[in-house]
């Protein structure tokens, strides 16, 4: 892996839909990691809550993929608690929206075994999974 | 009939590359009661003034037009010209054809020509109907009251009272010395606070020329500058303080305990106390509230104990009214309260303290009183209640960084075991000598780490407190137990900042502290005349900088006082008695308080900014300005539209003086192109005009109108914006009955560099202004009007 990130034109995409979506002014942030330790599950999380926020910044494209949009409990904590007083829990939803929007892993209920769904799959994953279906 | 001397200036190209300025000139002399026109090459030069003094005495002149620069760049020449000359300085309009005409039309020669026309007959127009304004003055004396006894206030007082000025230094606490006297030491120095003070303190003490309120309150302030009028209230002290030798024998057979508030509570006092162990005036003072019953006595311990006799229990509160010229606040901040926010624990975690209890610890602990442990393992985080939406402060509170590193350094240098972190966000170390000191607390070992905990748990067995917090540097969360941590709590404005800045009426920011009169170049003025604000009542600062702003307020406090006499403005509001009927609409419209109704309504010209938006709340025209009146810019919208073709479009843009005006000139300068059809007349805010103005706009040919003022933060005067929207809508709304569409009124808030706003503003409008109005849709407003 390389240490330099090549920041594209295109990468300013992902920020400016992440701020359509959600509504939110991303660049607010001031980095200042009270959203991090306020988050129930940012130990789990391969982008803590601020990093998310940051990558967004950048427009790195790999936060789509990452686990921790889906780790998200959408408790609403960092919300409250941001002093920039950014509604993360929009941006990290406008995070999953784009992610569903493509359709990629799609979900078919069927073959979910109930072992995961009682065990490892994170409730908002199947919420935001069927919710592709209701409009 | 008066008698106008038009002068052109060629501006040595810069005009006449650009205008044809004979022709200018020509036009000029077929203009009503001009007697003489020149075109010279620099007005503005010795001979160009020259010409005009000469031209006075032979012409018998009473006017004088120059068409030239900006009357902000060169208005005060030519008026210092015509005083020379034995005219009132006021008799002289310039016509700004270089920053409105010359300059922002430089590719357009031919418009820039016929706009420099129309420039000089407005001004022309304009001045036709000035009349002359005289010099007004007032008697001032030198006595300033300074409120708040802090190091602001000290130093205010110190500075005026050496100048020979007499100055009433008002304190509500029973000592002087504010939150100073309660510090260790100071950044990025480190020299011991109270040592540097308490010097400072007991000159104040001395002072021949300060007398000297401690334990007093401000019951009322009225009148204005050179005459206001205050009523204070000193509470009882019980003990006399000439008499009283501070020697202590009283504290020690007195009963009762309550909390030091000097030592924030951490350390208790007697009910009878020295305030601070260098407090001034040097002496007890009984605490009313917390002793066993004054009336009737219950105890009387203290007098017993007291050699020098000084205990009085029949002292009563004391009424004094003073006469005052001009006034310093110095009331100065309280910190944050931290129980605001609950998730850093504080009052409910015993290892959870302020910055300001850990400043007391290290007094006392130096001199060798232990009040509670510091332990090994401590921890500073940094903007606890600063820049902080979800507590209403935006702004930073400047002073914590150095505070903190600070208070680490001093921690770590007393014990270099010690293991000190500091959580911040951003690190500002901006000052004199603040960089040096945040690398010197590096060099000691004192560890900053960038990130802010978004909670933080107390062990409940160890009562040590456990900070989570992402190094946001590393996207790693760190965790850690620590004997003590320390909250860097920003500054708010105090209880007594709030209180005199209702009792005074001075406007506020949004952060809450008081606003100053212009924040670049009146830093320490406020809107009201002979009012000026020092220290942290402004906004958060270090004591470097608040002593400067306190010598600052001084000296301007002296520059209003040591003449004896104080200028007013010639720009004021005055009422037509004969049409004022005394309904008092325009009290609340004035933003100043300047008007009282005594069966008339009359203005306090010394309290008057002369921003005008009380004009349009008077139903009977009974108000005007005296420099701007209504008939001087009426005259001036109709030469504007004066001649106007077929198929040819104008705009009137009012321009504030302060910012619109100034960002047109900004814009001519900077040779940016915007309709060469729009003209500006320049006006002290754009609040004075009226509707009834805009409507004869369009009555007499104008397709737009667009009004530009200050924006709030940067105006001279309050609340006008308010009064423009009003003024707008209710001219949109007679536009509409006519049948014109509303849009063709805009109006902005401007500061002086939005080059590009005012450009595309001016071009909208004027897209907007591009279909013709028929002519009987004008006429319907001159019916509306008359209906009305």
């Amino acid at each position: 892996m390389s240490n330099v990130i090549h920041i594209e034109e295109e990468e300013n995409e992902l920020l400016a839909k992440v701020e359509e979506i959600s509504g939110e002014t991303v660049t607010l942030c001031e980095q200042c990691g009270i959203c991090t330790t306020s988050c129930p599950m940012a130990e789990e999380m391969d982008f803590t809550p601020a990093g998310i926020m940051h990558a967004v910044k950048l427009g790195d494209k790999n936060v789509l993929d990452s686990k921790a949009i889906w780790i998200c409990a959408s408790c609403f904590t960092c919300t409250v608690r941001c002093p920039r007083g950014i509604d993360l829990a929009k941006v990290t939803e406008a995070l999953r929206q784009i992610h569903l929007r493509k359709n990629k892993d799609h979900v078919n209920l069927e073959e979910v075994k109930e072992e995961e769904q009682e065990e490892n799959l994170p409730p908002i994953a199947l919420v935001s999974a069927l919710r592709k279906f209701t409009g | 009939m008066t008698r106008i001397g038009v002068y052109v200036c060629h501006c040595g190209g810069n005009i006449s590359d650009v205008v044809d300025v004979e022709e200018v000139a020509q036009f000029a002399s077929r203009l009503p009661d001009v007697v003489v026109v020149r075109s010279i090459s620099h007005m503005c030069s010795e001979s160009g003034q020259k010409a005009i003094i000469d031209d006075i005495r032979e012409y018998k002149l009473d006017r004088v037009v120059v068409a030239a620069c900006s009357p902000q760049f060169q208005g005060s020449t030519f008026e210092k010209a015509l005083i020379k000359a034995g005219l009132n300085p006021k008799m002289v309009e310039m016509a700004n054809i270089r920053e409105q005409s010359a300059w922002p039309h430089y590719d357009i020669p031919d418009k820039a020509t016929e706009k420099a026309k129309v420039l000089t007959a407005m001004a022309v127009e304009k001045i036709r109907k000035t009349k002359p304004v005289e010099r007004e003055a007032m008697k001032i004396g030198k006595n300033t009251l300074v409120i708040g006894g802090g190091i602001a206030g000290i130093q205010a007082s110190l500075d005026l009272a050496n100048a020979g000025f007499n100055v009433y230094l008002v304190e509500e606490k029973p000592s002087i010395g504010g939150h100073m006297a309660q510090l260790s030491r100071t950044f990025p120095t480190e020299d011991c606070a109270s040592c540097i003070l308490a010097p400072k303190m007991a000159d104040v003490a001395d002072h021949p020329n300060i007398h000297l309120l401690t334990y007093t309150e401000i019951l009322e302030i009225t009148g204005s500058i050179g005459n206001f009028k205050v009523k204070l209230r000193q509470k009882p002290r019980y003990v006399d303080a000439d008499k009283c030798t501070a020697c202590g024998e009283c504290e020690k057979v007195c009963p009762v305990s309550v909390p030091d508030e000097f030592n924030l509570g951490m350390t208790a006092r007697k009910a009878i106390y020295l305030p601070s162990p260098t407090a001034v005036p040097h002496a007890h003072v009984i605490d009313e509230d917390a002793c066993l019953g004054i009336v009737p006595l219950r105890c009387g311990e203290c007098a017993k104990a007291c050699e020098a006799n000084a205990i009085n229990y029949d002292d009563t509160p004391k009424y004094i009214n003073l006469d005052i010229d001009t006034i310093i606040v110095a009331t100065g901040f309280e910190i944050f309260d931290a129980r605001k926010k609950p998730q850093y624990g504080y009052g409910r975690f015993q290892n959870v303290i302020t910055a300001l209890e850990l400043e007391r610890l290290i007094v006392e602990s130096a001199e060798g009183h232990f009040i509670r442990p510091i332990g090994k393992d401590i921890a500073f985080i940094q903007c606890v209640g600063s820049r902080d939406k979800q507590v209403g402060n935006l702004y930073c509170s400047r002073i914590c960084c150095m505070y903190a590193t600070k208070l680490a350094s001093l921690l770590k240098r007393a014990d270099p075991s010690r293991d000190v972190y500091v959580f911040y966000t951003d690190l500002r170390a901006y000052g004199k000598g603040f960089e040096e000191y945040y690398r010197r607390a590096q060099e000691l070992g004192v560890k900053f780490i960038r990130g802010r905990p978004g909670e933080l748990q107390e062990d409940p067995e160890t009562k040590k407190v456990i900070v989570r917090v992402e190094d946001t540097l590393t996207r790693k969360i760190i965790e850690k137990k620590f004997d003590l941590v320390v909250l860097s709590v920003g500054l708010v404005p105090s209880k007594g900042t709030l209180k005199i800045a209702e009792m005074l009426k001075l406007p506020r920011t949004s952060d809450g502290f008081l606003k100053e009169a212009h924040p670049k170049f009146r830093p320490v003025d406020t809107p009201i005349e002979g009012i000026f604000i020092a220290g942290t009542a402004q906004g958060p600062k270090d004591i470097p900088d608040t002593v400067a702003q306190a010598s600052a307020a001084a000296a301007r406090a002296m520059a209003l006082m040591n003449k004896g006499e104080f200028e007013l403005s010639p720009i004021k509001a005055i009422v037509y008695e004969d049409k004022c009927d005394g309904c008092g609409e325009c009290i609340d419209a004035c933003p100043v308080d300047a008007i009282k109704l005594n069966g008339k309504a009359s203005i306090n010209a010394a309290i008057c900014k002369g921003c005008g938006s009380c004009i349009s709340s008077c139903p009977r025209d009974a108000i005007d300005l005296k420099i701007f009146s209504d008939e001087e810019i009426m005259a001036e919208i109709e030469s504007a539209l004066k001649d106007k073709k077929e198929n040819e479009r104008r705009i009137i843009v009012f321009a504030d003086d302060m910012c619109t005006y100034t960002l047109a000139d900004g814009v001519g300068t900077a040779k940016m192109g915007y309709p060469a059809n729009a003209f500006i007349i320049r006006v002290p805010s754009s609040s004075r005009v009226t509707p009834k103005m805009i409507l004869k706009a369009f009555e007499l040919g104008a397709d737009g109108v667009f009004l530009g003022e200050c924006e709030e933060a940067v105006s001279p005067f309050p609340s006008t914006l308010k009064v423009i929207k009003e003024n707008v809508e209710k001219a949109r709304i007679a536009l509409k009955e006519a049948g014109i569409e509303p849009e063709r009124i805009q109006y902005s808030p401007f500061v002086t560099v939005m080059f590009p706003k005012f450009v595309n503003l001016i071009k909208k409008l004027n897209e907007i202004a591009s279909k013709e109005i028929p002519e009987e849709k004008r006429r319907k407003l001159h019916v509306l009007e008359v209906i009305e």
